[in-house]
């Protein structure tokens, strides 16, 4: 099994770090796993997304390029990279900031990340809500793996780890409850 | 226990554990997480991390601690490594064993800071002036960015040569786990002819400048022997799927990643694809690929840049069969899917002579 994600959006979001919690929960699990920015004179609002592959076997190229599954944070980020998504594939998007497109070959997911995390109290949270509804809906990761590697990825931001774990346990649940695995 | 690490960072704690305990350089994008990583690491090693004034002041720190007998290092991406060329041919010239990485960028010129394979010629063709070589590694992923680094010292320190390490913007940039409990600390080995101080041993020269003629050309010759004992020595590359393959490809660094998702995809149609990585740059695996050519009809090089290796594969081939290139330059990337379909028309016979083929898909990207 091989899964390839793309996560995208604006420098800010937390696009990078999200895409490290996915990489960190799977590492936790045993399986190959790479993470890949892409890297620019980027700042603040800016583009930012990274690719993750998470493997049993040996992964070939840590490059993602026609993700299996695509979180897209905002508009720029769903025109540039929605298209990309192959055939089958899932795209979760953040509906508080851009209309889902209709599904074209692909499952599409629409959550509103940033209403949702203003209301638990830090909008900051989105990208979380985003990572737990694509665990939900898919499983490739355990949500306790992803619980582990916030305290890993976050160390610095003690005091934030609850507020995370709500939003990534909210988007869980709203990813079961889209796949109909609830 | 295993832990997610950035590949500039991996070279940083490569060094450290392989001995190294001096480090002088000048920040530039994309590798300037390994001397951030080295500022905070090394002086907790006991070791010295100095960010020089410039690329030119950094090589010749270099060269006075590798003199002093250190395990010494510096890194920088292209443009910062044309500049320390003249160093390095000196370090050449006066055998002093250091490591430069380059993690490579787009150019020429200042270019861009996205990954290229553009300084291949510069890094196995010398770079500098004179008569001599470098060892070049190219890593391919974290893992073995660690492995290599520690390769890297012991060779520099063995012949007495400094060695390059050669990665791209990818590698620098990417995270993939290592086990840094399953390396372990090196030490250098003992230097009696480093200038440590004159104390009761005859006096040690470091020196580059031999002005009578035949004096230099017995030195040269000396590097000569050196540089054969090395290719017979330290030829590395990995073989693929190449056991029954009638196509080869060539590549290294994150093209041979890129390449190997290809080869896999390949050979689920029901091609017979391999690849041929190599590890070794210079000293270049020339007689892997010429045992390739017992079974292959034809090789496809794939690199980011315009074509520089694939002049080593038509050389290690002489002719005997055809060689393709497909490549993406300025801080492209090449696609899997582009290499696949080269390798479906070359099984179908479609391009039957050596030459290029160029990605229809980018001149609108």
């Amino acid at each position: 099994m091989e899964y390839r994600v793309l996560i995208a959006g604006f420098g800010g979001q937390g696009v990078l770090s999200t895409g490290e919690l996915l990489a960190v929960a799977a590492m936790m699990e045993d399986k190959h796993v790479s993470w890949m920015p892409a890297y620019g004179p980027e700042m603040r609002g800016g583009a930012a997304n990274c690719g993750v592959v998470i493997a049993d076997t040996e992964i070939a190229s840590p490059v993602v390029s026609e993700p299996g599954a695509l979180l897209a944070m905002n508009g720029p980020s769903l025109d540039r990279f929605g298209p990309l998504v192959e055939t089958g594939g899932l795209l979760i998007v953040n509906s508080s900031l851009t209309d889902p497109p209709p599904p074209n070959g692909v499952t599409v997911v629409g959550v509103p990340a940033q209403s949702l995390a203003l209301e638990l109290g830090k909008v900051q949270v989105a990208a979380n809500i985003m990572l737990g509804v694509l665990v939900g809906y898919t499983g490739m990761v355990d949500l306790e793996a992803v619980e582990a590697a916030l305290e890993k990825v976050f160390y610095k931001q003690k005091k934030l780890l609850p507020l995370n774990q709500s939003a990534l346990r909210l988007g869980f649940e709203t990813g079961l409850r889209e796949a109909g695995r609830e | 226990m295993k832990q997610l690490m950035k590949g500039n960072e991996a070279i940083g704690e490569g060094a450290v554990r392989a001995g190294c305990r001096c480090f002088f350089g000048y920040p530039i994008t994309p590798q300037s997480e390994l001397p951030h990583y080295l500022a905070r690491r090394l002086p907790e090693a006991g070791g010295v991390f100095l960010q020089a004034e410039s690329e030119l002041a950094a090589i010749n720190m270099v060269y006075g601690a590798a003199a002093a007998g250190g395990r010494v290092m510096t890194s920088s991406s292209g443009p910062g490594i044309s500049l320390m060329q003249e160093g390095i041919s000196y370090l050449a010239g006066a055998e002093l064993p250091a490591v430069i990485v380059n993690v490579g960028r787009g150019g020429p010129g200042l270019g861009n800071i996205a990954p290229a394979q553009s300084d291949y010629f510069q890094a196995v063709r010398g770079g500098g002036h004179g008569d001599y070589h470098v060892p070049v590694l190219a890593p391919a992923s974290v893992p073995e960015i660690i492995t290599l680094m520690q390769d890297a010292f012991d060779l520099a320190d063995q012949y007495r040569n400094p060695v390059m390490v050669l990665a791209d913007g990818v590698l620098g940039q990417i995270m993939e786990p290592v086990d840094l409990g399953e390396c372990t600390f090196a030490e250098a080995p003992p230097k009696p002819w480093a200038t440590t101080g004159n104390e009761g041993r005859s006096r040690n020269i470091v020196n580059s400048l031999y002005i009578v003629p035949q004096e230099l050309e017995t030195h040269c010759l000396k590097l000569s022997a050196k540089y054969e004992s090395i290719a017979e020595d330290h030829t590395r590359w990995e073989s693929y799927e190449t056991r029954d393959a009638d196509l080869v490809v060539v590549a290294y660094g994150t093209s041979a990643r890129i390449a190997k998702a290809a080869v896999n995809a390949a050979r689920r149609r029901g091609i017979r694809a391999g690849l041929i990585r190599p590890v070794s740059l210079w000293p270049f695996p020339a007689g892997a690929l010429q045992g390739a050519a017992r079974h292959a009809s034809a090789f496809l090089v794939v690199e980011m840049s315009l074509g520089q290796m694939v002049e080593d594969v038509r050389m290690a081939l002489s002719g005997v069969r055809p060689v393709h290139f497909y490549g993406r330059t300025g801080g492209m990337l090449p696609e899997a899917g582009e290499i696949l379909r080269h390798l479906t028309l070359l099984h179908e016979g479609v391009v039957s002579h050596a030459g290029k083929l160029w990605p229809a898909a980018s001149a609108d990207q």
